[in-house]
């Protein structure tokens, strides 16, 4: 009790000072993300984005003696509902990308336009409302808040949220139905896979990605008796990285002389090299 | 803190969001921004709750999240749906009610 008499607000343990600077850095933070959601062009940033306005509000909501709201934010927007955007995300692409090609003439300027209007509209009828300081705070905002939302909830929202239990049953069995694919043929068995794959004249798996004496990773392809490398070997998800200074080959017995200055390996000039028709001429050297 | 501000915040924020709607063409990135225009309004009730010193704003703002769950199930399952049929996410694509 002394606590709650000494501080100003329950709920918020921060003084003003402190609480003014932090809600202007969560501000320009959330502003700062949520601008870079509307011009980051790739689907997987502007989620990022988002998640950094979520976090940016649910710390907003702390401060604003709602401490159960926050928690929601952050479990229910941050947690799930932004995972279910990455799930997505990933289904139709991670490099889903928009054009930069405008479809229509002048959308964005008129974008631009309506919304400045939209927002001049809007901060006029905050400026009329003539909204005066917070009213003095009680237990509600502070240890009391889940028992009041509860409260409230439970006696006079009760209809509003048995409606909204109806609503989160029918989203779930909407869901179902509209992700659902009909099998319009039958499921291919065993025998009719191995069928495919000997008609495909491809019966082997993919050939396995690069491992090189100085890189062994996903995104290095392998390389091919010819010296070029296989498409095949790399995931398409995945950029193909160059195969460079390890594509040299050392073959038993080749003998490597090094020398003794500067302690290089200088390969035997008898030997002839691999054949190697598509590599750039600065590399044989190398 | 007036309540003042953070209720401009959340104009500022739904402006923006409104803006992505309109601008971008990538429907997952539209629905983001829908997000982004429901949190806005959550920011609102929260700030208006406790200018009035009650907590019916923050029941609004936690039926708001509540919906908009809803909302983003439902979408999601349109656009995996969309993008079965014609293998793109863009709204550009998507100009028929039927595949």
């Amino acid at each position: 009790m002394h606590v709650l008499a000494a501080a100003p607000h329950p709920g918020t343990n921060t003084d003003v000072i402190a609480r003014e600077t932090l809600f202007w850095i969560l501000a320009v933070l959330a502003v700062a993300a949520a601008l870079a959601m509307i011009l980051v062009r790739r689907a997987v940033h502007c989620a990022m984005m988002l998640a950094v306005v979520m976090l940016c509000l649910a710390t907003m909501y702390a401060m604003q003696g709602a401490p159960f709201l926050a928690f929601v934010q952050i479990i229910v927007y941050t947690g799930a509902v932004l995972m279910l955007f990455l799930f997505v995300i990933m289904l139709i692409g991670i490099s889903s990308a928009d054009s930069v090609v405008e479809t229509i003439r002048g959308q964005r300027l008129n974008a631009a336009l309506a919304a400045i209007g939209f927002f001049v509209i809007l901060i006029l009828g905050i400026g009329h409302a003539a909204i005066g300081p917070a009213a003095r705070p009680t237990a509600a905002f502070g240890p009391g808040n889940l028992t009041g939302l509860s409260t409230l909830i439970f006696t006079t929202y009760v209809f509003p949220f048995e409606v909204t239990g109806a609503l989160l049953i029918t989203a779930a069995v909407g869901a179902m139905v509209l992700a659902h694919r009909e099998r319009t043929a039958p499921k291919p068995t065993q025998r009719d896979l191995a069928t495919r794959r000997l008609v495909s004249g491809h019966l082997a798996p993919d050939p396995a990605p690069g491992v090189y004496a100085l890189h062994d990773a996903a995104d290095r392809p392998a390389l091919l008796p010819d010296g070029s490398t296989s498409d095949a070997s790399v995931s398409t998800a995945l950029s193909q990285r160059e195969v460079g200074e390890e594509r040299q080959f050392v073959r038993p017995e080749e003998t490597v002389a090094i020398s003794a200055e500067t302690g290089e390996r200088v390969p035997a000039p008898s030997l002839p090299g691999p054949p190697d028709p598509e590599s750039p001429a600065g590399r044989a050297d190398s | 803190m007036s309540p003042v501000h953070y209720v401009a915040l959340s104009v500022i924020l739904f402006v923006i969001g409104a803006v992505g709607v309109l601008v971008r063409r990538n429907a997952i990135v539209v629905f983001m921004c829908i997000e982004l225009m429901l949190n806005a309004c959550n920011l609102a009730f929260v700030a208006f709750a406790r200018l009035h010193g009650n907590l019916d704003g923050q029941v609004i703002a936690f039926f708001v999240m509540v919906v908009a769950a809803a909302e983003v199930v439902v979408g999601l399952a349109i656009l995996m749906a969309i993008y079965r049929a014609r293998r793109s996410a863009s709204v550009d694509d998507a100009n028929l009610l039927k595949w």
